[in-house]
């Protein structure tokens, strides 16, 4: 089915995203997720960058740099820092275990597939087959928040699923680069919420296990 | 006329795969050993050892069975038969037709099979152990391996080797995803299946760590020889796998010219280097895993295969 | 005509061995006169059934006796489905005869055993034969009854009582669902015979309830999870002969019965059939084999592993009943052809396996693998026959187990085409569990055969085990010997199945036997093809060339010693592997967090004397969390409903009197 280079090369950087989720979910090192999610962010770089190429959109361009620059180095050298500071590089905690993460992650890719697939038979082929990659990386996201015990990793879950939300926005055509700019800015902030958070809660409970926090909840009725 | 050609093709094969085995371990030793800042044993080696196991004398412990005689044969056989129908340097291969990938697959099944058996033969308890976790990682890999050649098979329309390697070849088939993650797993089980690390060391003779050293341990001379043949053989088989299929591009067509047979000849020689250079970088550059995070690991081979299946059932062009 | 007389007359033969047995069971040569009538009567079926199969091609023969229900009679015919099906059970059967000739020697009750057998036998014989649904049932619960004789011969062990009570209840409950699907398809007409029902019109739910009802009954009896806690119990608990023919044969019949329900009675099934009949087989395949690793008792292992196999049977068939409701006709013969095959040759490795685990059974008196060892030497034999049947289940080349299976990933292969998205997504996880079950079958038999004839003996009744006699023996390499055949020539095998394709699954495959060299080749579009005689030659020439060149060119000098087990070899035959330490990896690895296995370990407090245990407890949580419910609410039921024993007169003829009412109530608004 010789439809080209493009839709390989993009099909190729999609499904190459949803393997770094896969790999992110399966990381055990707070260091090695962080140079997963850097990886990740390279590769959405690299992708929102031939969709410019493609579409012949030039603002794709700075939305691929803002990616790379600020989510591929940006922001793991400031989380490799937040760790170094709250001294947690260790091992992570997951819910359940390694095995059932992975077939969860597979359950997920499926029904994402199923459902972009079956509700858009109509659409533009490159264009919903890289939505379905999109709303896989983000559906992985999720579930590394949900599987995950320590706040800094469900930090970086939160991040990964935004990049899924860039690729679904670069697949489909139109994203404009004030709202890249503005989506931006709102990460940055909360970036800095969540981590002066981090700080404030490490201070007060000498963890940032969220098992711990749940004891300090209050009157349960 | 083909069917000349084909035969001797054939042939010619079954005794390249036999001959460069022990070179290609001896040059990924010798790599190893340069990025480690030593010297190393010559690129020869290999066929050294061999010779030297082959003039030993057998010494076997006095309650093992007829199985710890043959097993060696039967490994060797089964091995070798597989790689003579891996393409190296052309494909018209002439006995092609008679086992697809899942043929190959199953009988690097059995000579693991009597592998294991031959470990459990003396009743020790490395024989024990190699052997139990010898089918761990069998029992993860194996399904990953089929997987992957579920997903090739759907993308070239047949499990058949030959016409797999020819529909990559004709370059209509583009970079495609499910391929990408076909070619990441096969490197995974690759490794596992081949013990190198971080799966096994195959330069270690502590107990705890070993696999396939554990399940040899009692062997000596010539049985020694044939199982590490029939070692060398399999790591020739998977990387002329990886060759044939994701880089196709200088294997010679059935029925071609002598001078095209020498190209793929050619190429294949520097398929073997290149490829062998980077599991020595690879080898180097990781440490070896503990025993328990493998399933991890070699599960990552599964769940790729598994979506490079899925990819391609839901969308015949992914 | 003349064969389906000729196999009733057969079937009454084996009756009235029965019969004769009950009186004579006690005489010297009883055990050589009733199984060598049965291997005679078997064989004489089997002759039979094959020329069914290969003299008509779809025309049925029936034959109508006056007895059972007066306004129909009952029917016997035979077409392509049951000749091939009577083929496996009297193959089976035979196997079974030659081999009690030499085990039924050691055994004590004998009366307790002899009659039923030849009924057993019969039983099997006359489901298949059945023509209508009368008929049918009462041979299937026939069948159940002799079984079940079986399964308690041996009473006196609260085990094997357990078993029976509990193979009771779920064969009764399987005749119950099938009674229920019969009665679905044959309507309020009351006409019982097939060929009625064949040409009967339905409704998509009763199809649909016909499927499920089916399921359960025929299911239950072949082992499909989550019906299967009693075939691990019933199994084991029977004389290795019978064991073998219920995990080999027994299983095969209900097989039977749901293709011939489901594929030709039932008429058109909707996709979704095959998606139900696929996930339940994956499910099976997966933890039937997980069961099988974890067991200490070789024949449970046995038992669990026939789960696992029968599974990959119904993934055959779930994926023919979807490509036939899609009309892909090619995909579906190649499916169906792949799980026929697979029928076959389960009985005929699984026969043998049991068959090995009895002679064992026979030679030390241990189940328990972890008692045995080293018995390659002691029965060398029995072990090299294992072995072959070993490698049959575990799907290697060139035997016939890797043939049924390269069918079925065929098979897999062809559905991409698949219209539904469900099974998009389904049959890719039916595949990878497809693949798992197969490399954690082999991994279960490395462990057995490992454990049980390689080694060290683990005790003295393995360190004393003698071969056990030639008749068993023979059995056993017959079906080795048949074993290799249909792994070498399996082409004539998937022609044999070309006529039920045909007639079921809307297409057929091209014809096997007229291509080059013994290849099979299933879709020539795909181009994918596989000669078993060729790899098996090739093997055979490499190793001969390496045999050849090593004795010309190596030093032929051997010698004995101790082991060398890294410079400490420890004589205690306890250091080596057991069972549960060699699955210990791949339990760690796929069940550590499941309810499946449990680890107990108690550890003495500081100045304690006592040795620290370890305990591992394997349940089946299949058992806690369906049956345990069901059996407490059936309970709570009986107790509540018992408190109508308990009421005065006038209670009583109250009830009649508003039960009264109520039917004239019903007839006033109901007409």
């Amino acid at each position: 089915m010789g439809h080209g280079l493009t839709f390989d090369v993009a099909h190729l950087l999609a499904g190459g995203l949803v393997l770094v989720s896969f790999l992110m979910i399966t990381q055990h090192r707070l260091y090695a997720l962080l140079n997963a999610f850097a990886l990740q962010a390279v590769l959405l770089a690299l992708s929102v960058a031939w969709q410019a190429n493609v579409q012949n959109a030039p603002h794709l361009y700075v939305t691929a740099l803002i990616a790379l620059l600020f989510k591929g180095i940006v922001v793991p050298v400031g989380l490799h820092r937040i760790i170094q500071r709250l001294g947690i590089h260790r091992e992570i905690e997951t819910v359940i275990g390694s095995g059932m993460t992975m077939l969860a992650g597979m359950g997920l890719v499926a029904l994402s597939m199923t459902v972009m697939l079956k509700i858009t038979p109509t659409a533009d082929p490159l264009a919903r087959e890289d939505l379905a990659f999109a709303l896989s990386v983000v559906l992985l996201g999720l579930l590394m928040m949900v599987s995950r015990r320590n706040a800094v990793s469900q930090v970086v879950g939160f991040m990964s699923l935004e990049n899924g939300l860039v690729l679904a926005g670069t697949g489909a055509r139109g994203m404009p680069l004030v709202v890249e700019i503005s989506v931006a800015f709102s990460i940055l902030i909360a970036f800095f919420v969540i981590g002066v958070f981090l700080f404030r809660i490490r201070e007060r409970f000498d963890t940032v296990d969220v098992r711990a926090m749940d004891r300090f909840r209050g009157e349960r009725r | 006329m083909e069917l000349i050609s084909n035969l001797l093709v054939q042939i010619m094969q079954m005794m390249l795969v036999l001959s460069a085995a022990p070179l290609l371990t001896g040059f990924v030793r010798k790599m190893k050993a340069r990025l480690q800042r030593r010297q190393g044993p010559p690129i020869i080696q290999p066929y050294r050892d061999l010779l030297r196991l082959l003039k030993k004398e057998v010494v076997v412990a006095e309650n093992a069975s007829w199985i710890f005689r043959v097993a060696p044969y039967l490994i060797f056989a089964a091995t070798w038969v597989a790689a003579a129908l891996v393409p190296t340097f052309a494909t018209g291969l002439l006995f092609s037709w008679s086992a697809d990938l899942i043929a190959i697959i199953a009988l690097l099944a059995s000579a693991r099979f009597f592998l294991a058996l031959a470990g459990m033969d003396i009743g020790t308890a490395f024989g024990g152990i190699g052997a139990s976790r010898e089918m761990m990682i069998a029992s993860l890999a194996e399904p990953a391996m089929l997987l992957i050649v579920f997903t090739m098979a759907l993308v070239a329309r047949s499990t058949q080797l030959s016409a797999v390697v020819d529909l990559l070849s004709a370059s209509g088939v583009g970079l495609r995803v499910s391929l990408g993650l076909a070619m990441v797993g096969l490197i995974i089980v690759a490794i596992a299946e081949n013990g190198r690390i971080p799966v096994d060391n195959p330069a270690t003779h502590l107990e705890l760590t070993m696999v396939h050293e554990a399940m040899v341990l009692e062997y000596s001379g010539r049985h020694l020889a044939m199982i590490e043949l029939a070692a060398s053989v399999k790591l020739l088989l998977y990387i002329s796998l990886i060759g044939c299929i994701f880089v196709p591009w200088t294997l010679a067509g059935p029925g071609e010219s002598t001078s095209s047979h020498l190209a793929g000849f050619g190429g294949y020689l520097a398929k073997l280097a290149l490829f062998g250079f980077l599991l020595a970088v690879f080898e180097t550059a990781i440490a070896k895993m503990r025993v328990f995070r493998l399933p991890d690991f070699v599960g990552g081979a599964l769940m790729l295969g598994l979506l490079g299946t899925l990819l391609l059932f839901v969308s015949r062009s992914l | 005509m003349g064969a389906v007389v000729y196999l009733m007359l057969c079937v009454a033969a084996l009756l009235g061995v029965g019969l004769l047995a009950v009186a004579g069971a006690r005489m010297h040569a009883a055990t050589a006169m009733v199984c060598g009538s049965t291997l005679v009567l078997s064989i004489a079926a089997t002759i039979l059934a094959l020329t069914g199969l290969t003299g008509r091609a779809g025309s049925a023969a029936e034959l109508i006796l006056p007895v059972g229900l007066p306004w129909i009679g009952a029917h016997f015919r035979i077409d392509a489905l049951a000749a091939f099906f009577l083929a496996v059970v009297n193959i089976g059967g035979a196997a079974a005869s030659l081999y009690a000739l030499g085990y039924g020697a050691h055994e004590e009750e004998p009366h307790r055993v002899l009659p039923f057998f030849p009924a057993f036998l019969a039983g099997m014989n006359l489901v298949v034969l059945a023509g209508d649904a009368f008929s049918f049932l009462l041979s299937w619960e026939f069948m159940s009854l002799a079984s079940w004789a079986l399964v308690v011969a041996h009473h006196r062990d609260p085990e094997n009582r357990r078993a029976g009570l509990v193979y009771l209840i779920m064969a009764s409950l399987g005749t119950l669902a099938l009674l229920l699907a019969l009665g679905l398809l044959t309507g309020p007409d009351g006409n019982y015979g097939f060929e009625a029902i064949r040409h009967g019109v339905r409704t998509p739910l009763t199809g649909a309830m016909v499927l499920v009802l089916v399921l359960f009954g025929a299911g239950s009896k072949a082992g499909l999870v989550p019906l299967h806690a009693w075939l691990p119990l019933a199994h084991p608990a029977a004389p290795s002969h019978v064991s073998a023919l219920m995990s080999g044969v027994m299983t095969k019949v209900a097989v039977y019965a749901f293709v011939r329900i489901v594929f030709d009675l039932a008429g058109d099934l909707p996709w979704w059939s095959g998606a139900l009949v696929l996930a339940v087989g994956s499910l099976s395949a997966v933890l039937g084999v997980l069961q099988a690793l974890m067991q200490d008792d070789t024949k449970r292992l046995l038992a669990y592993s026939t789960i696992e196999n029968i599974g990959i049977i119904f993934i055959g068939l779930g994926l023919t009943l979807a490509f036939r409701a899609d009309g892909m006709g090619a995909a579906a013969a190649l499916a169906m052809t792949a799980a026929l095959l697979h029928v076959l040759n389960h009985s005929l490795f699984k026969s043998l396996l049991f068959f090995g685990a009895g002679a064992v059974l026979t030679a030390t008196g241990e189940r328990n693998l972890d008692r045995l060892g080293g018995l390659i030497h002691r029965m060398p034999v029995t072990s090299l026959l294992f072995l072959a049947g070993s490698m049959a289940i575990s799907a290697l080349p060139p035997l016939n187990g890797f043939v049924s299976e390269w069918l079925t990933f065929q098979a897999i292969l062809q559905s991409p085409d698949l219209p539904q998205w469900a099974l998009k997504v389904m049959v890719p996880a039916a595949g990878g569990l497809l693949a798992l079950a197969a490399a954690l079958a082999g991994a279960a038999f490395v462990k057995t055969f490992g454990i049980v004839f390689l080694g060290r003996p683990r005790s003295t009744e393995a360190a004393a085990a003698q071969e056990v006699d030639r008749l068993s023996l023979s059995a056993m390499a017959l079906l080795a010997l048949l074993c290799l055949f249909a792994g070498l020539v399996p082409g004539p095998l998937m022609d044999a199945a070309a006529p039920i394709t045909r007639l079921f699954a809307g297409g057929a495959l091209p014809p096997q036997a007229s291509l080059p060299w013994l290849t099979i080749v299933p879709a020539v579009a795909s181009g994918s093809s596989y000669n078993g005689l060729l790899v098996f030659l090739f093997m055979t020439i490499s190793a001969l060339l390496a045999v050849w060149v090593i004795h010309r060119f190596a030093s032929h000098a051997i010698r004995r010693a101790p082991a060398w087990d890294c410079g400490f070899p420890e004589p205690s035959p306890l250091t080596q592997y057991s069972g549960s330490s060699f699955a210990q990896p791949i339990r760690r690895v796929f069940l550590a967090r499941t309810p499946v296995t449990r680890e107990q370990v108690s550890m003495p407090a500081p100045g304690e004397m006592r040795p620290a245990r370890f305990a591992l407890v394997i349940t089946d949580p299949i058992w806690d969390w369906l049956y345990q419910p069901f059996v407490r609410a059936v309970e709570f039921a009986a107790l509540q409903l018992n408190k109508l024993q308990f009421l005065t007169i006038r209670r009583y003829l109250s009830l009649v009197f508003l039960s009264l009412v109520w039917l004239l109530l019903v007839l006033a608004i109901w007409s």
